[in-house]
C-alpha cells in the first residue's frame, strides 16, 4: 500500500478566541479498496452541541462536487473561505492521506468531535464516514469508517 | 487556408484523437448493455411503492438510485456495515452487485483524462477541440471537393485513400462534430467554467419532528413515477430533524419523514438542463441507441486518420523539397508552378537555384496558391506551366485563372510565362498561352515574352533563361538535368505479335510483376497496387525522358501488360518491340485515376481503336462482377491486328463482356469505330440515358471522331459529351 503523504504544518488551523496553546497533531486516513475513483474527503470539527466549528482539510479540488460531502456542505453552504489554503488532491482507493497540523489544546477533552465526510464518483455519498471525539486518551487508537475509510487515527 | 486548418490538427492530434475515438467506441456499448441487463421496470410504479419494497428487505436503507438506463441500486448501513446491491423494482430484492464495472471505469478514465487527472483532461479536451476543427474544416473541404453543400453525396473520383477519406467523412462528420462539441462542453462544466451547478432546495422553516411515517403512504413520493426518479436519500436513523431528499428529472425536493409532505422544492436551472442533455448526448446514458451510433461513427476516426496521413504523404511526394525557399512576404522573385506529373517542379527548382546564386530571394509555390497580397516585396512573377489534356490546367494550377479573373487589377510586378509541353500535340502549351492571354488582358506588365519548352528540352530552357537574365541584368545560365524517375526493372514474360501484314507491327507485351516490399504494399506505392488504365512509364535506353503506355492489366492479374505499336523512328517503341522474353526494361508506375473503370454497377461503353484496346481489355478482364460492358473496337484488318481476339471470345463466353462490335478500316468498305457507334446509335443513346459510362482510348483523331459521333447520337436524348464529362461519365485516354 503506497502512502500518499501530504504533510504540512499549519500554525493554527483552528483559532479559537483566547486559546493560544496548540500542539502538532498528525491525522492519518487510510482508505480501503472500495473499487472506485479517488475519494473526496472533508475533515472538520463540531462543538459539543454539534455545531460546525471549522475545517481541517479538504481532499478534492473541484468545488462542484462538494455538495456530495453532504454534512460538511450543509454546515458550510460550500463556502470556499472555509477551506482556503487547506485543499489537496482526492485520495485514491487503498491510499493513505497524512496531514500534520497544529490543533488548539482547548479542543481536546472538551466535547469536540472530528468528522470526515467522504464521496466517490458513481458510488454512494458517505457523510459522517468518521466521527471521533477529540480526547487525549483517544489519540493513537485507530477507528474504522463506514464505507471507504479502513482506518483513521490522530496523534 | 481551410486545407492547412485541416491538415495540421489532424497530423498532430492523430494519436490522441485515435485513443479518444477508440475508447469512446468501447464505452458506447455500456449504456446499451446496461439497458438490456437492467431488471424489468414495473409499469406505472411510483417511488413510494419502490421505496417501501426496498426498505422492507433492507434495514438501515440510506439511498435508492436509478440510473438513466433504468438500473436501480440501493445503499444501506446495517449493524455497523455498509451494503449495496442492484435491485429488482418489482420485489425490492437484491439481484446483483452495485459496484461500478472496473473495465468501464478504466476506459472512462482513459477517455477523459489519460489517467492523468486534470492535466490529462486538458490534453483530451485539446484533442476534442482538434477533432471539432477537423470536422468543421473537413466538411468545408468535402463541400469544395463535391462542388457545393447541395452536392454533398456526389460521386467521387481520384486515388483510393483520398476517396475513402471523403466517403467516410461525409457520413461520419456530423456525429464526430457532435461528440467533440459535447466533450468540450462537459470539460468546461467539469472545470466550473459554466454556471450549471444544481440548486439545493431551501432549508425548511420547520419539520414535524415525527418519524416513522409509512413510506408507501407518503404523498410526495406517490406523485413521482419511478421512471422520473434519480435518487432518494433517507434521513439518518434516529435524527428526527433530518429529511428525505428526492432528486428527479424535474427537480430536487425535501420531504418530511413524519408527514410525507414536500417541505421545499428547487427546479433545475436552464443551464443545468442544457448540461444534462449534453451529458446524455455524449455518453448515451439515457439514449443508448444514439450512444451506439456515435460509437460506430467514432470507429471512422482511425480509418480517416490513416487515409488522411496517406493523402498528406502522397501530396508531399508530388513536389520536390524546396530548400532555402524564401518566405512569401520577403521574396523578390516569385516562381509559380503549374505541374501535373512533377517534372515542371524540377525545372522551377533549377531556375530558383540559379536566381538565388545571382543573389535574389526566391519564393517557389504552386500556381493554385497564387495570391499577390502575400508577396508585398515581389519585383517579378515567373510562371512555369505545363498543360493537361487539351489545354486544361494541370493539377497544381487548378483555380489560377479564376483567381486572376476575380482580381480588380493585375499585380504591379511584371510577369514572364514559360510553357512546357510536347509539340506533337495540337494543344501545345495551351494552358500557358491561356494564362499569358488572361494576364495581358488584365494589363499585367510583360517582363519577357512568353516562350515554350518542348519535351523537357534543356536547350529551350537555357535559351529562355538567357532572355530572362538579360531582362534582369543578370548572367543567368540554366543547366537543367531532368531527374530520371526511380524505376524498377521489368522482365518480359511473353509477347504476342500482330499487324505485320498491315505495316503496323504491334505487340501485346507481358512483364512479370516485380516484387513489392512491405513498405510499398502498405502505402500502395509503385507496383504494389495498380489497375488497368494507370500508366506505365518506360525509360528507353539513351534517354532520361519517359514514354507512357496505358496499362492493360491490374496488380491483381499478377502481371504488367501493355500494347505497343512500332512508330517509324520511335526510340522507345523500337526498343520495346525488339524485346524477347527474359529481356528487361526500366519502368515505373504513374497513377491515372481519371481513367479507371470504377466500381459502380452502371454499364460501360468502351470505345477504342488499335493499341487503345489495351486498358479496355484490362477493364473487361477485371470485370468479375459481370457489369454490362459493350466494347466498340476498331482495327485495320481482322486477320492481322484483331488484338485480344481469343481473350475477347472467352470473356464474352463467361459474361465479363456483354457485347462486342468491331469496325475494320482496310478493305472494300472502310468502316471506323465511330461508324460502328452510329450504326448502333439508338442502343448507345438508350444506355447512356440509363446511366452508362463512356470510356474512349486511342489516337487523337479517333477520339475526336467518336466525340462528334456521340454528339449526334446523344442529341435526341438531350445530352452532350461535355455534359457527360462534367458528370464524370465520359473519360478519354488519348495519345
Amino acid at each position: 500500500m503506497k502512502s500518499l503523504l501530504a504533510t504540512l504544518a499549519l500554525t493554527t488551523a483552528l483559532t479559537l478566541p483566547g486559546l493560544a496553546m496548540a500542539r502538532p497533531v498528525t491525522l492519518t486516513t487510510t482508505l480501503n479498496n472500495y473499487g472506485g475513483d479517488g475519494a473526496y474527503l472533508a475533515l472538520y470539527v463540531t462543538d459539543p452541541s454539534g455545531a460546525y466549528v471549522g475545517s481541517l482539510w479538504m481532499a478534492g479540488g473541484k468545488s462542484k462536487y462538494y455538495e456530495h460531502l453532504t454534512d460538511w456542505y450543509a454546515a458550510t453552504g460550500g463556502d470556499p473561505a472555509q477551506i482556503n489554503g487547506i485543499t489537496g488532491a482526492s485520495v485514491g482507493a487503498g491510499r493513505t492521506l497524512e496531514i500534520t497540523l497544529d490543533l488548539a489544546d482547548a479542543l481536546f477533552d472538551a466535547g469536540y468531535t472530528l468528522h470526515i465526510d467522504a464521496a466517490v464518483e458513481d458510488m454512494r455519498d458517505s457523510p459522517n464516514e468518521i466521527a471521533v471525539p477529540l480526547t487525549s486518551a483517544g489519540a493513537g487508537s485507530p477507528v474504522q469508517g463506514r464505507r471507504y475509510i479502513a482506518s483513521f487515527v490522530y496523534k | 487556408m481551410i486545407r492547412t486548418l485541416h491538415r495540421w490538427p489532424g497530423l498532430v492530434a492523430l494519436v490522441l484523437v485515435t485513443v479518444l475515438a477508440l475508447s469512446g467506441v468501447a464505452l458506447s456499448v455500456f449504456p446499451a448493455a446496461d439497458r438490456l441487463s437492467a431488471p424489468q421496470a414495473v409499469a406505472g410504479q411510483n417511488v413510494a411503492d419502490l421505496a417501501a419494497r426496498v426498505a422492507a428487505t433492507h434495514p438501515g436503507l440510506e439511498e435508492i438510485r436509478r440510473s438513466p438506463s433504468g438500473r436501480i441500486t440501493a445503499w444501506w448501513f446495517d449493524g455497523g456495515t455498509p451494503g449495496s446491491a442492484l435491485i429488482d423494482p418489482a420485489t425490492g430484492a437484491d439481484v446483483g452487485s452495485a459496484d461500478p464495472n472496473p473495465v468501464e471505469r478504466w476506459l472512462t478514465n482513459l477517455h477523459r483524462s489519460l489517467f492523468l487527472d486534470d492535466a490529462g483532461r486538458l490534453v483530451m479536451a485539446a484533442a476534442a477541440a482538434a477533432m471539432l476543427v477537423l470536422a468543421l474544416s473537413g466538411a468545408a473541404l468535402v463541400a469544395r471537393r463535391t462542388g457545393g453543400w447541395r452536392r454533398w453525396f456526389a460521386r467521387l473520383r481520384g486515388p483510393l485513400a483520398g476517396r475513402l477519406h471523403t466517403e467516410i467523412a461525409r457520413v461520419a462528420v456530423a456525429g464526430l462534430a457532435l461528440s467533440a462539441a459535447t466533450a468540450l462542453w462537459m470539460t468546461a462544466s467539469t472545470f466550473d467554467l459554466l454556471p450549471d451547478a444544481s440548486l439545493r432546495p431551501a432549508d425548511p422553516a420547520a419539520v414535524s419532528g415525527q418519524t416513522g411515517f409509512p413510506l408507501d403512504r407518503m404523498a410526495a413520493l406517490r406523485d413521482v413515477p419511478v421512471s422520473a426518479l434519480r435518487k432518494l436519500s433517507f434521513p439518518y436513523a434516529g435524527d428526527a430533524r433530518d429529511v428525505f431528499t428526492l432528486y428527479t428529472d424535474t427537480g430536487t425536493g425535501l420531504i418530511d419523514q413524519g408527514t410525507g409532505e414536500m417541505l421545499s422544492w428547487a427546479d433545475p436551472t436552464p443551464w443545468q438542463r442544457v448540461s444534462e442533455t449534453i451529458y446524455m448526448l455524449h455518453t448515451g446514458q439515457g439514449a443508448a441507441a444514439l450512444g451506439l451510433i456515435l460509437g460506430l461513427v467514432a470507429l471512422a476516426v482511425p480509418v480517416m486518420g490513416a487515409t488522411g496521413a496517406l493523402v498528406w504523404l502522397a501530396g508531399r511526394r508530388g513536389r520536390p523539397r524546396l530548400r532555402d525557399n524564401a518566405p512569401a512576404g520577403r521574396a523578390q522573385t516569385v516562381i509559380l508552378v503549374g505541374s501535373e506529373g512533377g517534372s515542371t517542379w524540377g525545372f522551377a527548382a533549377t531556375l530558383a537555384r540559379a536566381l538565388r546564386q545571382a543573389g535574389q530571394s526566391v519564393h517557389l509555390a504552386a500556381m493554385s496558391a497564387f495570391d499577390p497580397v502575400r508577396h508585398p516585396r515581389a519585383e517579378r512573377f515567373l510562371i512555369l506551366a505545363a498543360t493537361w489534356g487539351e489545354g486544361d490546367a494541370p493539377a497544381s494550377a487548378k483555380g489560377f485563372l479564376d483567381r486572376l479573373a476575380r482580381m480588380t487589377e493585375a499585380p504591379k510586378a511584371p510577369l514572364a510565362v514559360l510553357g512546357f509541353g510536347d509539340r506533337s500535340f495540337p494543344a501545345f502549351c495551351g494552358f500557358a498561352a491561356e494564362v499569358e492571354a488572361a494576364a495581358r488582358a488584365k494589363g499585367w506588365e510583360t517582363l519577357v515574352p512568353m516562350d515554350s519548352v518542348d519535351r523537357q528540352s534543356p536547350q529551350d530552357f537555357a535559351r529562355w533563361g538567357r532572355a530572362l537574365g538579360q531582362a534582369l541584368g543578370l548572367a543567368l545560365e540554366l543547366d537543367h538535368q531532368p531527374v530520371r524517375p526511380a524505376a524498377d526493372s521489368l522482365t518480359l514474360v511473353s509477347r504476342r505479335d500482330h499487324g505485320a501484314e498491315v505495316q503496323a507491327p504491334t505487340a501485346i507485351l507481358r512483364f512479370a510483376l516485380p516484387k513489392a516490399g512491405l513498405r510499398a504494399r502498405l502505402t500502395g506505392r509503385g507496383f504494389a497496387r495498380f489497375q488497368a488504365g494507370d500508366l506505365l512509364g518506360i525509360l528507353p535506353e539513351g534517354s532520361t525522358l519517359p514514354r507512357f503506355y496505358s496499362l492493360a492489366s491490374g496488380s491483381r492479374d499478377g502481371f504488367v501488360e501493355i500494347v505497343v505499336r512500332k512508330h517509324p523512328g520511335g526510340l522507345c517503341s523500337g526498343q520495346l518491340l525488339a524485346l524477347e522474353p527474359g529481356d528487361r526494361v526500366q519502368a515505373f508506375l504513374r497513377r491515372n485515376p481519371d481513367f479507371h473503370a470504377g466500381r459502380g454497377r452502371a454499364p460501360l461503353i468502351l470505345i477504342g481503336a488499335g493499341t487503345g484496346i489495351g486498358p479496355l481489355a484490362g477493364f473487361i478482364r477485371a470485370n468479375a462482377r459481370r457489369r454490362p460492358v459493350h466494347l466498340f473496337f476498331g482495327m485495320r484488318h481482322a486477320d492481322s491486328d484483331f488484338l485480344y481476339r481469343d481473350d475477347l471470345a472467352g470473356w464474352k463466353a463467361d459474361g465479363r463482356l456483354t457485347e462486342l462490335t468491331t469496325a475494320v478500316s482496310r478493305g472494300a468498305r472502310p468502316h471506323y469505330v465511330q461508324d460502328a457507334l452510329r450504326a448502333e446509335a439508338a442502343q448507345v443513346a438508350e444506355a447512356v440515358r440509363r446511366g452508362a459510362r463512356v470510356m474512349v482510348c486511342g489516337g487523337r483523331e479517333m477520339a475526336q471522331g467518336v466525340s462528334r459521333a456521340l454528339e449526334d447520337i446523344l442529341a435526341p436524348v438531350g445530352l452532350t459529351p461535355a455534359m457527360l464529362k462534367a458528370g464524370g461519365r465520359y473519360a478519354e485516354d488519348v495519345y
